[in-house]
């Protein structure tokens, strides 16, 4: 298993998509590695042909009649959005 | 001397309604002036909408009125008029869900969840917006972005969570029933800690669709009530099939009070197992003396009650650690500021607006678990974190059900310790993680539980039994609950507010 020290807090953070202050970065590597330590004894486990389990009782291949049904009208859809017109969401230009 | 209207239990209730001596009106107009009144102190709601509470009771009256006019009477809905509250991540159309988290500050839910919408058919009154740990991450309500929730047995100390709001509010008289949410023991702890019932029903038995998703695997909706007979009237009414949730089982749902008095009739004596790691360090010694207690009385009533073990426990936090968290860095993913929740003003482009948005509107421990979580599945680190603990969850689910093989349930304390004071573990996050080490494995092996009262400290703090069935074995677990609860009365007692 990889160590704590292993964790990039740089690195993760941009993958998570979250901008985080120098200050939550010391605290979060700390709180962290004391969380990754303690996780470190799964390794004691062993594991060794074990199926992992995603769900508890897995179902799969969940069909439904291909039947169309109301759906929320625009005006519900847009309700909550931060800014919006034209029945659009608006967001910051992504194309130069 | 009968109960004040807002302690009374949802079967009292219902039948002071059905012979007339009582309206949901009157009784929603003394549930909100109490809540008007304790409120302030206790702090479960993140908000309620009075006129809109009184109207759904005044349609129930209608409706009651109407059918006793027309003599076309029939059995009443199985909760009409009475008012449930709920937690502040399952949505009720056209009232706020904030998930107690910044990001979600104003938003108002365009439909209502399943579970709501069949609270709604069986004439409840969905009532308020119930505090809880920011996206129900956290076991003490202090992770609100809106205020910590009190418990109402010591306003000093913390009422658990994630379901604190809740819990503290069927404790105080602030509803009669309410709804939670259990990932890792979200209902059951929180239950432990202010003296109620709660239940998490086994996954898949209940409709996810409109609840906030935490750890889509883990999740459950479940009940919050004042005796096991009403957590099996509520838990009646939401369970089921939904084509909305296609992780919900078709399965039949059984009548669960017609149940539990059939096993009570019939006098079954359970074998019930106690796991030897359950009773090791950490677990308080009043605690402790408390289960013991509850488990000499089943012994009392004719059960048979054997050791089991449940060797992988010890690793139940660690998994449960990495899955959770892996699950929420997902889910959590859509807060993007884009559709719905808040939109920095700071950003310059579209990327830097999913970084400001989510730093802006995401609490600490929220960051922290999407952080781990995209950690634990992140390229080099998936093997050796997730797909490990997916497979130590496999032996973790596989140690119940061959326990099972030998009981009927599983008694446990719900939780190693009574409510702890407010700030005691908030800047310690793995202290907080070890307080669900009782009740995360329920979760993992997708098992049903409930926690009950089983006594107080010598200070008067409350103290939780957990039960833990077989999957889909509601009945059972329900009536293995209800035979320790009638021979005992923790359940009467009521804080002083």
């Amino acid at each position: 298993m990889p160590k704590p020290e292993d964790l990039k807090l740089d690195h993760v953070a941009n993958l998570a998509r979250i901008s985080l202050t120098n200050e939550e970065k010391e605290r979060f590597t700390a709180q962290l590695g004391d969380v990754l330590n303690y996780i470190a004894q799964l390794n004691e486990v062993n594991v060794d042909g074990v199926e992992p389990t995603a769900h508890a009782f897995p179902v799969v291949n969940v069909w439904a009649p291909d039947i169309p049904e109301p759906a929320l009208s625009v005006e519900d859809a847009l309700r909550n959005a931060p800014e919006k017109r034209d029945n659009m969401f608006v967001v910051p230009k992504v194309v130069e | 001397m009968a109960e004040e209207l807002f302690n009374e239990s949802v079967s009292e209730l219902s039948r002071l309604m059905a012979q007339g001596s009582l309206s949901s009106v009157d009784l929603m107009r003394a549930v909100i002036a109490r809540t008007k009144a304790v409120d302030p102190r206790i702090r479960a709601f993140n908000s309620f909408d009075e006129a809109d509470a009184l109207a759904q009771a005044r349609a129930s009256d209608e409706r009651r009125a109407e059918a006793k006019a027309s003599g076309s009477g029939g059995p009443p809905r199985p909760l009409e008029g009475i008012p449930i509250g709920m937690k502040d991540v399952i949505s009720v159309a056209g009232q706020p869900l904030t998930a107690s988290s910044q990001i979600l500050a104003g938003f108002i839910s365009p439909y209502d969840a399943t579970a709501t919408r069949k609270l709604k058919e069986a004439g409840a009154i969905c009532w308020g917006r119930l505090n809880l740990d920011e996206f129900a991450m956290g076991s003490s309500t202090e992770n609100s972005a809106f205020g910590t929730t009190s418990n109402p047995w010591d306003l000093e100390r913390v009422p658990g969570g994630s379901s604190g709001g809740s819990a503290a509010a069927v404790a105080a008289g602030e509803a009669i029933a309410s709804l939670g949410s259990d990932t890792g023991g979200s209902i059951r702890q929180p239950a432990a800690l202010c003296s109620v019932v709660g239940m998490k029903p086994s996954y898949g038995r209940v409709s996810r669709y409109g609840l906030i998703a935490f750890a889509s695997s883990l999740d459950q909706i479940g009940p919050f009530a004042r005796s096991v007979e009403d957590a099996a009237t509520v838990l009646g009414v939401i369970s089921g099939h939904d084509p909305r949730d296609s992780t919900s089982l078709k399965i039949d749902v059984p009548d669960y009070n017609r149940g539990i008095a059939d096993f009570v009739k019939a006098g079954r004596r359970w074998k019930l197992g106690v796991p030897k790691e359950y009773f090791g360090d950490g677990l308080d010694p009043e605690v402790g003396a408390a289960v013991q207690a509850a488990i000499d009385e089943y012994r009392r009533m004719g059960c048979e009650i054997r050791e089991v073990s449940l060797p992988h426990t010890k690793y139940a936090v660690g998994a449960y650690y990495i899955i959770a968290t892996a699950e929420c860095s997902s889910n959590l993913a859509r807060f993007d500021g884009v559709r719905y929740g808040h939109r920095s003003a700071a950003a310059t482009d579209a990327v830097d607006l999913y970084f400001k948005s989510r730093a802006e509107g995401f609490g600490p421990e929220v960051k922290r678990r999407i952080i781990l979580g995209t950690y634990v599945l992140s390229s080099g680190y998936y093997d050796a974190y997730y797909l490990r603990a997916q497979k130590v969850r496999t032996l973790i689910r596989r140690d119940f059900l061959e326990a099972y093989k030998e009981v009927d349930a599983i008694v446990t304390p719900t939780s190693p310790t009574p409510a702890f004071k407010k700030g005691e573990k908030a800047a310690n996050p793995l202290a907080m993680y070890l307080n669900d080490i009782y009740t995360i494995g329920v979760n993992l092996a997708g098992l049903p539980g409930i926690s009950l009262p089983c006594g107080f400290t010598k200070s008067g703090l409350p103290i939780g039994l957990q039960v833990i069935g077989q999957p889909f074995r509601e009945t059972e677990l329900l009536a293995v609950a209800r035979g320790y609860e009638e021979r005992t009365h923790w359940r009467e007692r009521r804080p002083k507010l």
